[in-house]
């Protein structure tokens, strides 16, 4: 039988604030245990929660992009339950009325809905020192940090498709500059809801949790290993049981955490320590204003303007950053197909080699543009602005200084590649048997012969034509 | 005399004339403790040093009492519970910060049912309160403390919490004046919480030009308090001479019914001639969703009660029972920190919001509370005040009402409804039982008039006179 798959993601977002959703304090990472806090984030008795504008704006700004509709009363709910990390054993969080609810994200051609987007404060942090088993200490510089909770609808339908969803859903966040997504701060967790049904029938199957997933890769495995356990399950006879599992990335497996049966009763109720209040729509509008062009229409656009492949446009816009990198070196040297070529090739490459972002890489766009230019004028040839570009940015001299010193410049005198191509003719009869027998590729070999006498430094397309000739006359 | 029979504008008034200083008045406010505190209980934490160190640098400074769920910065802080035992906040409330500002002198953290679950200060982990007209006679709860202290002139002035009578019933059972300001009014920014929509904190003195003075220290915005509301406040000591003139005034039927005490009836029915006899205009009106207020009130607030309490868990302060592993650490502190009562709200809170009872119980209260809101807005609508009883009995004996629950939570009855409603109310003294017990009046405004209370409440006291008898103190 064949099954498909109902797959729903609950991402936690931590928005980049200076200051906590709820109180003045910092929201430094890696700052000494308990020394960003007060009695608000600490909970302490007679303590009361305000909300931090700023983070209100940002939670609109990225329901706005998530093309949610925004709530016309704003509140709070407390969900009650005890854990030593949890300051007041409730944390304040949205749950009858979300901030917004009703979007989508569209995926690769597919429109993937957006349940709700609500605020919530985060939880403190259990420490384990290693000696003493039976002491738990309790960090609260976390307690309090603004999350922000996107739930999909559980329409994803593969673990590629959750895959990508989650890596545009980044880089939006990115394009908004809210978060800075990194999974291994914390700054980015993502739970599942998995559950598996035969194809073409209507009732969702029995909902599996998967928790502790800690990269987009980990994501796409774990539902993945989930999958194929529920369809052998299924196949051999047996019963999916609602329940929450914990991925082992070390194992390549997922686990089980608690049955349905222990699941928690939250006791949600309105928070009364928040007056609820409306957004006026003037606000909104005011936000909707300043939002950043997104991926999705950056891509058209780029398309669009500037005659690129979707798949060129779909890279360069993965990122900001390097989305506004191209239109930089574009206004400098109006060529942007070469330098999207340049940028998804050669750049790239470096960044990856580097494993750096292209703001740390330090090659300038005007830099990137002139090489480039270079290379048109043919001034220099390819394979010498290849080995320009790590100089350029190891250097951070611009291309011309860098041919100068090294003296680079391209053989294009007609006298002096007469005798190299001449010399090359001479030592090679075979291979002009052959290109003048039919054989077509035997002309390059006889250039790599011109262009490895000149060091590389022959103007390719002269070495091409003056070869041609003389074959044609001999 | 003693200068700590002093009301606190007779006392400005002779700092005025260099008459006398803030720290002549504390010690002989110490020097009243050290003769009945034993009596009567009303203080949980005294430190006469540092108050009088206090009064020396602020010689204009007002003497005041700060009831014990109010959060004093490193001075303790414990709600009469156990579970706080030890807490000492390391910051003030904002009524704290303002007192503060208007330098007040500090006399200290006065007594009350544990985290204000209450009508009687029985419940106190530091043992009951006694009143100091009757010692056999409870004082009132939950601010029993701040009540007793004013009305025993152990303090000049005295701050309290009111979530469903908590200022009005003790005062009136003391025989002192209790204002429990329009919900917003005062920051509740360190109270600690009981339940935070209905939790207001007030004033209790020894007479209503006290109470309105007490009140501009307090009144105002926080920004540290989402809830409190940022209006301007007036000067409420420049309102209290205009007179009841034209004030028209709203007696509501179901206030007199069954269960209120003959003698506490017959008072109020004379202290409504009297304001008659001034020249307010008092007609019969009807709220009639009135009988639903204790039935609403406790589910309420237990409700949010329980999630408040949650936070006493043995892990960040206060008392922690010593145990191998968290679960156990969590119950056996909540056991043996909490008293019976707080024990019994809480499970009521938490049955009331699980899921499946959620709907029958909290939304349907929230929803009753909607309707006896309506009830007031449309009586304020055409009446500038509404006047009650404040408690349906006069303070009755220690011990009585204690095992029996049910009858202690009908001592709140005419209390509660204000409080559901966040509305601004007064207790004032309105005569004596046959057996030397005070009456109390409560007088009733619409959001943000406190204005009006102190015009009708002076005028009355100025009339009559009930707030110049003192108690006899007897020793036990």
């Amino acid at each position: 039988m064949k099954y498909e798959a109902n797959i729903g993601l609950e991402v936690h977002v931590q928005l980049s604030t200076k200051s906590k959703i709820f109180c003045g304090c910092s929201t430094r990472f890696g700052a000494r245990p308990n020394s960003q806090t007060c009695p608000v984030c600490l909970g302490l008795p007679g303590s009361l929660p305000v909300l931090n504008k700023e983070v209100l704006n940002r939670a609109v700004k990225v329901a706005l992009a998530l093309n949610c509709k925004i709530a016309g009363k704003l509140k709070f709910d407390r969900k009650n339950y005890f854990y030593p990390d949890l300051p007041k054993n409730y944390q304040i969080s949205q749950f009858g009325e979300p901030l917004s609810y009703q979007g989508y994200l569209e995926v690769a051609g597919r429109r993937i809905g957006i349940v709700r987007v609500h605020l919530e404060e985060d939880a403190g942090k259990l420490v384990h020192p290693e000696l003493s088993v039976k002491t738990s200490l309790v960090d609260f510089n976390r307690a309090g940090i603004p999350l922000l909770e996107i739930v999909s609808t559980p329409e994803i339908s593969s673990p590629e498709e959750a895959y990508r969803y989650l890596s545009l859903l980044k880089s939006i966040l990115g394009y908004l500059e809210i978060s800075d997504c990194n999974m291994e701060k914390g700054s980015l967790r993502c739970d599942a809801n998995v559950s598996i049904r035969p194809q073409g029938t209507a009732s969702l199957g029995a909902k599996v949790e998967i928790k502790n997933m800690n990269s987009f890769k980990g994501v796409k495995d774990a539902l993945s290993y989930e999958l194929s356990r529920q369809e052998k399950m299924l196949a051999g006879g047996e019963r999916i049981i609602q329940e929450t599992r914990l991925w082992d990335a070390a194992e390549g497996v997922t686990k089980s955490m608690r049955s349905k049966e222990e699941a928690h009763d939250y006791r949600y109720f309105p928070e009364p320590d928040l007056v609820p209040f409306v957004i006026e729509p003037a606000e909104i509008e005011a936000i909707k204003d300043q939002l950043p062009e997104l991926p999705g229409s950056k891509k058209e656009r780029f398309k669009k303007d500037y005659f690129l492949s979707d798949y060129d446009a779909g890279v360069l816009i993965s990122s900001k950053d390097l989305a506004d990198y191209f239109e930089e070196c574009v206004k400098s040297y109006n060529n942007p197909k070469q330098i999207s070529n340049w940028i998804t090739g050669e750049v790239l490459a470096q960044l990856n080699l580097r494993h750096v972002r292209i703001k740390e890489l330090g090659l300038l766009a005007s830099h990137l543009a002139e090489l480039i230019k270079m290379v048109d004028s043919e001034e220099i040839n390819i394979k010498m602005a290849k080995q320009i570009l790590p100089e350029l940015i190891e250097k951070k001299s611009s291309p011309a200084e860098i041919v100068k010193n090294r003296g680079l410049v391209q053989v294009s005198s007609k006298d002096q590649l007469a005798g190299i191509i001449d010399k090359a003719i001479e030592d090679n009869p075979g291979s002009v048997k052959d290109y003048q027998g039919g054989k077509v590729r035997a002309l390059e070999f006889l250039v790599g012969r011109v262009m490895r006498q000149t060091k590389g430094m022959a103007n390719p397309r002269m070495v091409n034509e003056i070869l041609k000739e003389r074959l044609k006359n001999s | 005399m003693g200068l700590n029979e002093l009301t606190a504008h007779e006392m400005l008034a002779k700092i005025k004339k260099k008459e006398i200083c803030s720290h002549e008045v504390v010690k002989d406010i110490f020097k009243q403790i050290e003769c009945f505190e034993k009596d009567i209980n009303a203080y949980v934490f005294l430190d006469k040093q540092a108050s009088l160190n206090q009064a020396k640098a602020r010689p204009a400074g007002i003497p005041v009492a700060v009831k014990d769920n109010i959060c004093t910065k490193g001075k303790p802080t414990t709600c009469g519970s156990k579970i706080l035992s030890g807490f000492r906040p390391p910051y003030n409330a904002g009524v704290i910060q303002k007192l503060e500002a208007s330098k007040a002198v500090f006399i200290g953290k006065t007594n009350m049912d544990e985290f204000a679950f209450g009508s009687s200060t029985e419940t106190s982990c530091f043992g009951p309160t006694r009143n100091p007209w009757n010692l056999k006679t409870i004082p009132g709860g939950s601010s029993g403390g701040s009540a007793a202290a004013v009305s025993a002139d152990q303090a000049i002035l005295a701050i309290g919490s009111d979530t469903g009578g908590s200022i009005r019933q003790p005062a009136a059972m003391c025989g002192v004046v209790g204002l429990k300001p329009t919900y917003g009014r005062v920051s509740r920014f360190g109270l600690i919480a009981f339940a935070s929509s209905l939790d207001q904190i007030g004033v209790i003195t020894k007479d209503v030009e006290d109470a309105a003075l007490l009140l501009n220290m307090i009144a105002g915005h926080d920004p540290c308090d989402s809830t409190s509301v940022d209006l301007a406040v007036p000067d409420y000591t420049q309102v209290l001479r205009a007179g009841v003139k034209g004030l028209k005034i709203g007696i509501p039927k179901e206030y007199f019914g069954r269960g209120i005490d003959r003698e506490v009836e017959d008072s109020v029915r004379n202290a409504i001639k009297k304001l008659s006899d001034l020249g307010a205009e008092c007609r019969e009106v009807s709220l009639p969703h009135t009988e639903f207020a204790v039935s609403v009130y406790y589910i309420l607030a237990p409700a949010e009660a329980s999630s408040n309490l949650a936070r006493y868990d043995g892990i960040q302060y206060g008392y922690r029972a010593k145990e191998e592993n968290l679960l156990d650490t969590y119950f056996d502190t909540r056991k043996q920190g909490f008293g019976r009562e707080v024990k019994r709200r809480v499970i009521l809170g938490t049955y009331a919001l699980s899921s499946g009872y959620y709907e029958a119980y909290y939304i349907k209260a929230q929803k009753v509370r909607t309707l006896l809101k309506k009830d007031f807005d449309k009586v304020f609508s055409r009446y500038d005040l509404i006047l009650t009883p404040t408690s349906p009995t006069p303070a009755f004996n220690i011990g009585e009402k204690i095992n029996d629950p049910l009858k202690m939570y009908l001592s709140d009855i005419l209390t509660i409804p204000v409080n559901l409603a966040g509305l601004p109310a007064v207790s004032i003294p309105c005569g004596f039982t046959a057996s030397g017990l005070p009456i109390g009046l409560q007088i009733i405004a619409k959001p943000f008039n406190e204005e009006a209370i102190f015009k009708c409440a002076y005028a009355f006291e100025q009339n009559t006179g009930y707030h110049l008898k003192k108690p006899e103190i007897e020793h036990k």
